[in-house]
């Protein structure tokens, strides 16, 4: 079978995998958020919280829970790596610095999963699977409770609640990640991924030398990895590391468990605004980028014109053996576009142009399809924006889903998009302007460059990857990151409940002839279009320097 | 007819005809009038003026540090260059802004001159004193004689005078003005031709209509509306995103080599921020205001503006909106045994003394049909005529022992039978049919020696307006529903409905009827729009979104609405919405525009700033620019250019044709959007071609 045969045909897998899956998931999700009743475990943990699930929150009320519930959560991750050496389970491994200490801690609850450290090295098995692990889960059903907040907000009228944080929360992890996270968890045992509790294991290699090899719930961890678009793994190859990703099917299904959710929330949107067709234009948007993106990085790094590369039929340097160009390509891609982070190659080996669209992938945002509930989120304040420029000229102040786009929508949305290009670019200006970014360098020139861009790109947006020779364990880093995760998680959803709790209060205005349809092909070009020029516009300058100088070279 | 909406003394009568008579010159672009203007575009060069557009701000900001550079270094020719395109750019914006309020100020001046300085007449308990309009206030009695010019807005409460208002409406035929009723608002300024009146004053002297005209058409009162504050936003956001992405360059411009001069970021932020539609923005929605005043319509905010195009439903007043002011005589009907001539003969000669326009139209119909001539009243000996009254609701004539009568059905039926005769079945049943295709029918009965008879039937009927149907139409395809608001009853309501094609009617309406229509249609999330001209139309227009007042209408009623109309024409609420798409339409095509115009701009200048340090990027020079010198230049020319070139647009609004969201938001976005991708690169070049002329930067 031809290479190019084999991408397209894993490619379709993939998307008729996703298209299957599509309306039952979502369908499930939006009755999972829509339920009244309470499981017992469920009640249980309302009385452990001393929460009520059945109180509507105002937006502020909800913002205040999402906040302190993560900031607890950092503060729990910080002690039990600062602790780690004093508690049980940590495999004779010290304690972590406490500025590494902050980053991991950021990076998870930010569902970023930057890892500055090496799994295998530096921490132990309660570290892993009772705090990292942990907020594998809850800090992407918090992205999702976000999510569906906001939907809520254009789904109710006249009303300042968007539901019950706490509700949404446990009901996020319990019945939508818990199930669908041991199901991928025995898959991917059954591929060959290891689940076990032993130590470290030295062995002997063919070449005489001694490695140590580190056991641990490698498969469980790896599922939700993938499910949550986490991305932090168990080891510092991640999906590279034949524990956690023993074979191509394994890739393949890892991939699938990337998308399957960010993929499933328009329509668990569309079923509760109550048009299922304005789902299908917000993941048709989102499709159309990210196959656009595979197909773009398939095809540069096939066609990579280096000698070495046209030898081994593709530029293979930095890719595993087992998986190929292809299948490298579209983990790279699917992994940058959803917030995940994992990677089953380096990215830094990538051609420059390619490496230029993961970039932009996060660049966009993380909305193609983006993470689980930040990805659907980011696209409707995407689309809110698409929305107020498209609607004017079929000349009405614009309206979505029947909600008017005024002056505080308006703010608010334009504050969401401010936040994370504000991020990279000041925080990869500071790092280039005080030399940190220089000394952390592998490479020279534009590369180099793309390597501080690609860091503080990623941290800003939850991704979690890197272009792996950037030496990010350093004072600077770990603290500029660190913040750069937070603040790139948290701010946004201020402003998207702030925006969700003022669409909640409006009535809504009937739809008529007059109305832009939001539901059609047209808009969905439009709200692509609109993706790729305020994205494009905003780091058209940093490309240039890094990716584009790269790769218009070759 | 419940609802006090009557046919305005002057209203045209030509259905078709709704453009009005424009005060003065305009609605083409002058382009005299950029020069004209400026003066008035370098006086808002004071920051604090220019503060409000934060788009322009930035602009002029960087037009003084490459200023200040220019004069620190001032062997830098390009630095200079640079700095007079850029001061160029913030001057364009305020020229567009000037030329708008410009064309305001002309209409201002002539009101002015209505203005002058009047002398009133004041009543007092010991007679009357001669004081300064000036000196008026609310509640005042001042009575004025023909010539005289009506000190201040009020309400005539004592006579009936012939009123001259081409000074507020252009319209030189003069208005009757009377006291009660509807008729009895004047306003200050018009002057007063014939007979004597007294009116009570009933706005504060610099807060008359005429007033508020000259603000609104200065553009002095103009607040910022909601979807203009919205757009500013978006707008400003742009700005801080391109402007990190200019400052924070610099670092990375170092870490490669290239490290870039001051001037050189400014044309690049100037560049890249959306100077197009943040230079056009404010223009455009002064010239949408003017768009309505070119139409005789006064709108009391933009915001009412941007209301009218988002209305989703209108209602209409059947009556002088949808169809001619009155019904006419469309056919008779005879009874068996009577012939049609006969019946016509009988018809004219009862109209004769029917002064309504209903009775001249029974004339008109039978000169017409049977070519009966007029006959006037003195044409017939010993006849005794009897006009008709609202009362007896009938008319006619008696002579030669033969009585005459024709009027509302249940009135000569009730004279018949008075007089011992029959109405048979048949003219009942006639009657109905008339009633139900939704005309009117009138009864033509005769008493002679052989008894009281009824003859026939006239039908009058509702003419509706030419070309309504097909406005209902576009209407319609644009997503408004029309309703037609008629004092008649449900069965000939439908019937002219149906007629002219509206979507809805509501029938035998009362004020409050109309008002809980209005907030029914809200409570659905729906905007209203209307028009009214009675006291009690006062709180539905106040009720509705846009609430156009017809100038004929009480004090009252101007007050509730939100915008009037000077030709008091209710047809023109239709266009009244159209111009309300079409501003906001021109804002998004403009800002879509503006936004694509970026691009091409790149392409420009990030090859002409990198190319030597790595030769690579000059593979972007796709525009094949000659130097990096030209290449900013031509980019920051083509910037500053693009902002005159798209004056006129801005002022006519972009074209505006009744279609669907659908179609208009496909041609919008290939001709704007599509259109803003390529115009730069073709603009640029050709700016490049001439500037690389240049000996020195080529």
């Amino acid at each position: 079978m031809s290479p190019i045969l084999a991408d397209v045909l894993q490619v379709s897998a993939l998307v008729a995998a996703l298209a299957l899956v599509h309306r039952p998931l979502g369908d499930y999700m939006a009755r999972v958020y829509a339920g009244k009743k309470h499981s017992r475990v469920e009640r249980w943990i309302y009385r452990a919280v001393g929460a009520d699930p059945d109180a509507g929150m105002r937006w502020p009320a909800y913002l205040r829970a999402v906040l302190a519930f993560s900031l607890a959560g950092v503060l729990f991750l910080y002690l039990l790596q600062r602790l780690q050496d004093r508690l049980p389970l940590s495999l004779g491994f010290a304690a972590i610095s406490p500025d590494q200490a902050f980053n991991t801690a950021a990076s998870f609850v930010a569902n970023t999963n930057w890892q500055s450290y090496s799994g295998e090295s530096a921490m132990g098995q309660l570290a892993q699977t009772g705090g990292l692990a942990v907020q594998n889960f809850v800090s992407a059903a918090v992205g999702m409770a976000v999510a569906v907040a906001l939907i809520r907000g254009f789904a109710r009228a006249r009303t300042g609640e968007l539901g019950n944080f706490w509700a949404d929360l446990v009901r996020g992890t319990l019945r939508i990640l818990l199930p669908m996270a041991a199901v991928a968890a025995v898959l991917l045992i059954a591929c060959g991924a290891i689940q076990n509790f032993s130590g470290t294991q030295s062995v002997t290699t063919v070449t005489g030398q001694t490695q140590h090899l580190t056991g641990g719930a490698v498969a469980s961890q790896e599922a939700i990895k993938d499910l949550g678009t986490n991305g932090g793994g168990y080891y510092n190859a991640n999906s590279a590391h034949p524990f956690e990703n023993p074979s191509g099917i394994s890739n393949l299904l890892e991939i699938f468990l990337l998308l399957v959710i960010p993929f499933a929330m328009p329509r668990t949107f569309g079923r509760m605004v109550g048009s299922v067709r304005q789902g299908y234009a917000v993941v048709a948007a989102m499709a159309g980028i990210w196959l656009a993106g595979v197909v773009a990085v398939t095809w540069l790094e096939a066609a990579h014109p280096g000698t070495a590369a046209q030898l081994a039929g593709g530029a293979m340097e930095g890719k595993e053996q087992r998986f190929g160009e292809g299948a490298s390509s579209l983990f790279a891609v699917s992994t940058t576009m959803t917030s995940t982070g994992s990677v089953n190659s380096f990215h830094d080996s990538f051609s420059g142009l390619s490496g230029g669209v993961l970039l932009f992938g996060m660049m966009i945002g993380e909305i193609a399809p983006g993470g689980v509930g930040s990805g659907l989120y980011g696209m409707l304040v995407m689309a809110v924006v698409a929305v107020f420029i498209a609607g004017l000229m079929v000349g009405r102040t614009p309206e979505y889903l029947g909600k008017k786009i005024g002056p505080r929508e308006m703010k608010l949305a334009a504050c969401y998009i401010l936040v994370t290009p504000a991020l990279v670019l000041t925080g990869t200006a500071l790092a280039m302007g005080t030399g940190n970014g220089e000394s952390s360098m592998t490479n020279t020139g534009p590369h180099g460059f793309s390597e501080v861009l690609y860091a503080y790109t990623s941290a800003s947006n939850n991704n979690g990857s890197a272009f792996a020779g950037f030496a990010a364990n350093t004072g600077f880093h770990n603290t500029a990151l660190g913040l750069c995760m937070l603040l790139g998680r948290f701010l946004p959803m201020v402003f998207v409940l702030a925006l969700a709790g003022s669409l909640a209060g409006q009535r809504p205005v009937p739809a008529s002839a007059g109305t832009l349809r939001t539901d059609k092909p047209l808009f969905t070009g439009v709200l692509v279009a609109c993706i790729a020029i305020v994205a494009g516009l905003t780091f058209f300058p940093s490309l240039a320097l890094g990716p584009l100088a790269e790769g218009l070279a070759a | 007819m419940i609802t006090q909406t009557r046919t305005p003394p002057h209203t045209p009568v030509d259905p078709v005809r709704n453009e009005a008579r424009p005060r003065v010159a305009g609605g083409l672009f002058d382009p005299g009038q950029l020069l004209r203007s400026v003066p008035d575009a370098v006086r808002k060069l004071d920051p604090r003026v220019m503060a409000k557009s934060p788009v322009m701000f930035v602009v002029e900001v960087g037009s003084v540090l490459t200023t200040v550079l220019a004069v620190t270094d001032p062997g830098d020719w390009f630095g200079w260059v640079i700095a007079a395109w850029l001061w160029l750019t913030v001057l364009f914006a305020n020229l567009a802004e000037a030329v708008a309020e410009g064309r305001g100020k002309a209409q201002a001046d002539t009101l002015r001159q209505a203005k002058t300085d009047t002398v009133a007449r004041r009543r007092t308990a010991a007679g009357e004193e001669r004081v300064p309009g000036t000196d008026l206030r609310v509640g005042d009695l001042v009575v004025c004689e023909a010539g005289d010019v009506i000190p201040g807005d009020g309400d005539v409460v004592e006579g009936v005078a012939s009123v001259d208002e081409s000074a507020i409406t252009g319209e030189s035929a003069p208005v009757i003005r009377e006291s009660g009723g509807d008729r009895s608002a004047v306003t200050g300024g018009t002057k007063v031709l014939s007979d004597r009146v007294v009116v009570r004053i009933t706005a504060k002297p610099g807060e008359t209509f005429i007033d508020r005209m000259i603000a609104l058409v200065e553009g002095a009162a103009r607040q910022k509306t909601p979807n203009e504050i919205a757009l500013n936003i978006l707008l400003a956001s742009l700005t801080v995103v391109f402007l990190l992405a200019v400052v924070t360059l610099q670092p990375f411009a170092v870490y490669a080599g290239a490290e870039q001069s001051l001037v050189v970021l400014a044309a690049l932020l100037v560049c890249l921020i959306p100077t197009t539609i943040g230079a056009l923005l404010s223009a455009i929605g002064i010239a949408g205001m003017d768009r309505l005043v070119q139409r005789n319509v006064l709108a009391m905010s933009g915001r009412a503006v941007e209301a009218a195009g988002d209305v989703s439903t209108l209602l209409l007043d059947k009556t002088g909106t949808i169809t001619l002011g009155n019904r006419q005589a469309h056919e008779f009907l005879p009874v068996p045994g009577t012939g049609e001539a006969e019946l016509a003969d009988a018809a004219q000669l009862s109209s004769l003394a029917d002064e309504t326009p209903e009775g001249r139209s029974i004339v008109v119909l039978a000169k017409s049909r049977y070519g009966l001539r007029e006959r006037e009243p003195g044409a017939l000996a010993h006849a005794d005529w009897v006009p008709f009254t609202a009362q007896t609701r009938m008319s006619g004539v008696d002579a030669d022992g033969r009585q005459v009568r024709k009027g509302a059905a249940g009135a000569v039926a009730a004279w018949v039978r008075e007089r011992g005769g029959e109405v048979p079945d048949a003219v009942r049943d006639t009657a109905d049919t008339v009633a139900e295709s939704g005309g009117t029918p009138l009864l033509v009965a005769v008493a002679d020696d052989r008894g009281a008879r009824v003859l026939g039937v006239v039908h009058l009927k509702d003419v509706v307006k030419e070309g309504m149907r097909e406005r209902f139409a576009e209407l319609r395809r644009m997503g408004i529903r029309t309703v037609m608001i008629t004092g008649d009853n449900a069965k000939t309501a439908k019937a002219i409905a149906a007629e002219a094609g509206v979507d809805d009617f509501l029938a035998e309406a009362t004020p409050e009827d109309k008002m809980a229509l209005i907030k029914r249609e809200q409570a659905g999330g729906k905007l209203v729009a209307m028009t009214g001209d009675g006291t009690n139309d006062a709180p539905a227009l106040a009720q509705a979104d846009v609430g156009v007042a017809m100038n004929t209408g009480t004090s009252a009623a101007k007050e509730a609405g939100n915008m009037v109309d000077l030709d008091s024409n209710p047809t023109k609420l239709i266009e009244i919405v159209e111009i309300g798409k079409q501003l906001l339409i021109t804002r998004g095509a403009l800002t879509t525009f503006s936004i694509a115009n970026d691009v091409a701009k790149y392409f420009a200048i990030i090859p002409a700033m990198f190319a030597a340090a790595y030769p690579s990027l000059d593979r972007l020079n796709i525009m094949q620019l000659s130097s990096p010198e030209s290449a900013i230049l031509s980019a920051v020319v083509f910037n500053a250019l693009v902002i005159v070139a798209l004056v006129p647009l801005a002022l006519r609004g972009v074209r505006y044709r009744p279609v669907s969201a659908d179609r208009m938001l496909r041609r919008n976005i290939g001709v704007y959007g599509l259109g803003g991708l390529v115009a730069p690169f073709v603009g640029i070049k050709l700016i490049d071609l001439v500037v690389s002329l240049i000996p020195g930067i080529g």
